[in-house]
């Protein structure tokens, strides 16, 4: 018990002289920046599953072809869920307004008030004005149109629109329908309105096409213990759906920000493990004498090594709280900014993420700074006599191998990412070995019989300072390293990762696309290519767009039972969009297989996006049968595809060559841009060309981009956490050898030497010194930005000349600026004193 | 002689250590009795072994041959462990180099030997014998703002507040000038006296060894008459 009061009261001491504030700093931000990273990584997971429900408009969504059972309802209601419930139907509407009547066939759907459940409503007073949230659906007696149909019908908010027998007043122009989906094609416009004015119409008749839909939505729990009950009571007609997946844009943009989270708080903790483990060194060389007077006074080697551990123990847990709660501050901060996004409420955090950083912290303790401390077991007493009596170094190497394998180990468990985790612990060992092998080869040439000749030949001073190079170029070696990586972390986080982050910004430019244009006949391609051309817009990528039922896998019929997946199930019902080309798209990428074979005649080829292969468990070699219209054509799988989501422009799930389905039934897709003030432009087009749909997707581009900015801004506030490592590897670094220099120039005074004397011998030392170490980290840090580019974060990242010009310069700088401060330290203190103090 | 009063015997004491190819002789054959409350001054020329020896009579190196008898234990047929036990129990030291502890103020650093030996009034007895040296006003001070001589007496100071059976002092004016080597003399065998404490001192300054009550003289690692 009193070892512990007295290994407080020397943790109190040491913390009051300084010894321990780089190690306590290291710690805390290690484990801060783990902890922060993971709770919100935590969080946004668990809010994106909730997020993805906005796609039902509700965590579950029954849909049947009959009004559904009293019963049902009955047991929603039992169960405590909320509930919604929209019918929906086909049907023809009228404007009754103006020049003339028009009228369309539109999708009209009736909802309840408390629709819906997840996700918001959307909508405009008029046409292209500012949209904003609706608290609920239409009020009885007035609809609402989506944008296609106010201006197919010219029926503005205040006019009236005719539905069966009911007449309604347009109350809005409805922009934003959370449970449309991302899937545009096939929809009749929209026309909501209020379940109350359903009867009104007289359109609901036996035999009218309905579909009766219920949304309940509450606890995760409550909702999957109704789902069970309500699945043994399905009829004919009936489904349950409860989706899992977020849509692909939203989805590629936080995997994206979770991949710089996740660097981030590598790079962080392994630059803490760096800083402990040269602070823990320090700590160590100037505590030895101390040691070696208490080994004196009767301390044990045990108890010795029991009062240094307790000591470290205490200030380690204390640190690692302390980190675990500025990362649960931090957090709460990032998730507020993406509160905005994550329109459901982000879940609270769970105690995982503390748990993580926590052990992340106690493992950099023991694998960083318990090698060095055992050191001070071994402190002979007999140094208290004779000074050379130092300590013997043992197995420190194996200590540090094992405390940086389990580092390496949570954090791949923490990050979840093994090829985000490989890229930076592998890209780290390597830097780290190479940074003190080439250092070393460096130092020494720098400091060779040669070099000494050629510089030296100027002033006994400079020769004195190479002659120290030499003498110091193991430990110069490490201190040289260590700055490099210290630098190559500052480099990495400015200038690289603006870089980055334009680049990523690019992914969803503002100029992106926000129309598509669907069903485009082949004999309309000309005069589209040309209308756009004679109005003054960019002539768009068109694809061409078969229509196609997955029918067999490797020739075996596929049915949606074999798939346990809703929404596999839901693909392999419908008709896939495909489409035939020849050369890969710019924003495609090929992940696994290669791109089609130009003289493979013999076969179909065909190229799957890898999502869906996933989904829906194809693999590379698999055959494929698709039906298109009558039409049975087989392709194999022979490469599957990335897509970028977030950038709005064209995708397709599957691809084949040009002459495998250019005989099916084609129309044609494109995206273009339509700046704000054309849409006349788009009046004129479809007036021209009727049959063509033009859907507006600047809400969703709008949506993506919104997140995209707040996304950066998290991600950059994480980066303060490695930033600030960075900057304590390098203040560590910098110190590491001040104590030993300090001796060294006081010797030299004491023998004569004069104040310019010692520190252009210092000088020179540190100026081979700091351009080794900034020409290091600049080769590291571009060489790894251009590795995370395009392995991790699949972005193109344009060269930095600015890079290799800033590096070189702040090594040199940095370590000029610490020769100087170092030298007025030693210079203004009489030799006496800083001997005596040594 | 009774036996009761020999507070240290050193028999066949002997040092050699390796030195690149050759063995090099530190000691050879040192036969030491010194009986409670002795002071004894071992002289000789620097290099002459007398820190090698004085290390080796409290237990903090070992010799080659020979063995020592510390307070009534034979130091090296203890573990390392056992004779740092019996050192903070029964020896104090006062270093040339003064070592103190500099994250340590004075007091704290009076401290410490009270502190590992568990002992609950630390700072009482402390804070008492800082007062005994002179340095009431310093308590606080750390070793780096006190002059050479203050700090030599903060070291006496954590010597003598364990009453220690024997106090072993290398050169401890080694690094003062005369005024304040003198001043650190004078108290130490002040303290010596009123405490009845066995002083072992080795220095190279023949007048001061004059002060002790016998002197064993060291030449090329043996001793001469
Ligand atoms: N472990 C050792 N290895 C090598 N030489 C040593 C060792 N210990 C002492 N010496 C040498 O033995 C000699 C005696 O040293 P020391 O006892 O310090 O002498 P003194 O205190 O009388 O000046 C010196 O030459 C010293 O360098
Ligand atoms: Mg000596």
């Amino acid at each position: 018990m009193t070892s512990v009061r007295l290994a407080l009261r020397m943790l109190m001491r040491d913390w009051r002289a300084g010894e321990l504030r780089v190690l306590a700093l290291a710690l805390l931000i290690a484990v801060a920046s783990v902890t922060s990273v993971s709770f919100f990584a935590d969080r946004v997971r668990q809010g994106l599953n909730r997020e993805a429900h906005q796609l039902l408009g509700g965590d579950l969504l029954l849909a049947g072809d009959q009004p559904w059972d009293p019963a049902v309802m009955a047991e929603i209601k039992r169960r405590g869920l909320a509930v919604a419930q929209s019918t929906n139907f086909i049907s023809m509407a009228q404007s009754a307004n103006g020049a003339g009547p028009k009228s369309l066939l539109t999708g009209a759907k009736a909802v309840t008030d408390s629709y819906p459940l997840r996700g918001k409503l959307r909508i405009a007073p008029r046409l292209n004005a500012p949209d904003a949230i609706a608290g609920s659906g239409p009020r009885p007696g007035t609809v609402w149109l989506d944008e296609r149909l106010t201006s197919a019908l010219s029926a503005n908010p205040g006019d009236k629109v005719k539905l069966g027998d009911a007449e309604f007043t347009v109350a809005a122009v409805l922009t934003l329908e959370p449970d449309r989906g991302a899937n545009f094609f096939n929809i009749a416009p929209r026309l909501m309105m209020n379940a109350a004015d359903v009867p009104a119409t007289g359109l609901i008749r036996t035999g009218s096409r309905v579909t009766y839909q219920v949304l309940v939505a509450g606890e995760r729990r409550d909702v999957d213990g109704f789902e069970a009950w309500a699945r043994t009571r399905l009829e004919r007609g009936q489904r349950i759906e409860n989706l899992d997946n977020a849509r692909p844009e939203i989805r590629a943009s936080l995997d994206r920000a979770q991949s710089f989270l996740g660097l981030t708080a590598l790079l962080a903790a392994i630059l803490a493990g760096v800083a402990i483990a040269l602070a823990t060194r320090r700590f160590v060389e100037r505590h030895l004498d101390g040691c070696a007077v208490m080994r004196c006074l009767g301390a044990t080697q045990a108890r010795l090594m029991a009062l240094y551990s307790m000591e470290f123990l205490m200030l380690g847990v204390t640190a690692c709280a302390a980190g675990c709660l500025a990362g649960f501050a931090a957090q709460g901060l990032i998730a507020n900014w993406l509160a905005s996004i994550i329109q459901a409420e982000l879940p609270q955090p769970t105690a995982i993420p503390a748990l993580q950083g926590g052990l992340v912290g106690l493992t950099l303790l023991l694998g960083f700074a318990l090698p060095p401390l055992l050191q001070l077991r071994n402190v002979p007493a007999v140094r208290v006599i004779r000074r050379e009596a130092g300590a013997p170094r043992d197995g420190a190497l194996l200590a540090y191998v094992l405390g940086f394998l389990t580092l390496v180990l949570l954090l791949l468990w923490q990050s979840g990412d093994l090829k985000l985790g490989m890229t930076v612990v592998g890209g780290f060992s390597a830097a780290v070995l190479l940074f003190i092998g080439i250092a070393w080869a460096a130092l020494r040439a720098a400091s060779s019989p040669a070099s000494m000749r050629f510089f030296g030949a100027a002033s006994p001073a400079v020769r004195y300072g190479l002659a120290n190079l030499r003498r110091h170029s193991r430990s110069n070696a490490i201190q040289v390293a260590s700055l490099a990586l210290g630098l190559t972390a500052i480099l990495l986080l400015t200038i690289t990762r603006s870089d980055l982050i334009d680049a990523w910004r690019q992914a969803a430019p503002p100029d992106a696309p926000n129309r598509f244009l669907i069903g485009i006949q082949p004999e309309q391609l000309k005069p589209v290519q040309e209308f756009f051309r004679s109005a003054g817009m960019a002539l768009p990528d068109v694809y061409p767009m078969v229509r196609g039922r997955l029918t067999a896998v490797n020739d075996r019929p596929v049915s949606e039972k074999d798939y346990p997946d809703e929404r596999a199930k839901r693909l392999v019902e419908r008709e896939f969009n495909l489409s035939y080309m020849d050369r890969l798209p710019a924003h495609n990428q090929i992940a696994a297989g290669r791109w089609f074979d130009p003289r493979n005649r013999a076969e179909g080829e065909a190229s799957v996006e890898e999502g869906i292969a996933k989904t829906l468990g194809l693999k590379l070699g698999d055959l494929l049968t698709y039906n298109a219209a009558g039409e049975v054509f087989t392709a194999r799988i022979t490469s599957l595809r990335k897509l970028k989501w977030d950038s709005m422009k064209v995708n397709f799930f599957v691809v084949t060559p040009t002459w495998v389905l250019e005989k099916a039934p084609t129309s044609y897709i494109t995206a273009f841009r339509l700046e704000a003030g054309s849409e006349p432009v788009l009046d004129r087009m479809v007036a021209a060309f009727p049959n063509l749909t033009v859907v507006d997707i600047s809400a969703a581009l709008k949506q993506a981009q919104g997140i995209i900015d707040q996304v950066i801004l998290a991600v950059q506030f994480v980066f303060l956490f490695a930033l600030g490592a960075g900057l304590l590897v390098l203040y560590s670094a910098l110190i590491a050898t001040e104590d030993e220099r300090r001796r060294e120039s006081a010797i030299m005074r004491a023998f004569g030497a004069s104040a310019a004397q010692v520190s252009g011998s210092q000088r020179a030392e540190f100026l081979v010194m700091g351009a080794v170490a900034g020409l290091l980290a600049t080769v590291a840090a571009s060489a790894i930005s251009t590795l995370l580019a395009q392995r991790v974060f699949q972005l193109e990242l344009p060269v930095n000349y600015g890079l290799w010009v800033y590096g070189p310069l702040a090594g040199i700088a940095l370590l000029s600026l610490n020769a100087w401060l170092s030298a007025r330290k030693v210079l203004t203190a009489s030799p006496a004193m800083t001997l005596r103090e040594g | 002689m009774a036996t009761q009063a020999e507070v240290l015997s050193a028999r066949g004491i002997g040092k050699t250590v390796r030195s690149g190819i050759s063995d090099l002789v530190i000691l050879q054959d040192i036969d030491l009795e010194v009986i409670s409350g002795e002071a004894v001054a071992i002289v000789g020329a620097s290099g002459s072994g007398k820190s090698t020896l004085l290390a080796i009579l409290a237990g903090l190196d070992t010799p080659t041959t020979g063995s020592v008898r510390l307070d009534g234990s034979d130091i090296f047929a203890l573990d390392e462990d056992a004779r740092a036990e019996l050192r903070g129990r029964a020896v104090g030291f006062v270093f040339q180099s003064f070592q103190l502890l500099p994250a340590l103020s004075a007091l704290e650093n009076v401290m410490l030997p009270l502190e590992l030996a568990g002992r609950p009034d630390a700072q009482a007895q402390a804070r008492a014998m800082l007062e005994r040296v002179g340095l009431a006003e310093r308590l606080g001070h750390y070793p780096k703002h006190l002059s050479g001589g203050e700090q030599q007496r903060v070291a006496l100071a954590r010597a003598f507040v364990v009453q220690p059976r024997v106090l072993m002092a290398d050169e401890p004016t080694g690094s003062l000038d005369a005024a304040s080597g003198e001043a650190v003399i004078q108290l130490m065998f002040e303290l010596n006296a009123q405490a009845g404490t066995t002083l072992l001192m080795v220095t190279h300054d023949e007048l001061l060894a004059k002060r002790c009550s016998r002197i064993v003289r060291l030449a090329g690692g043996k001793v001469v008459p």
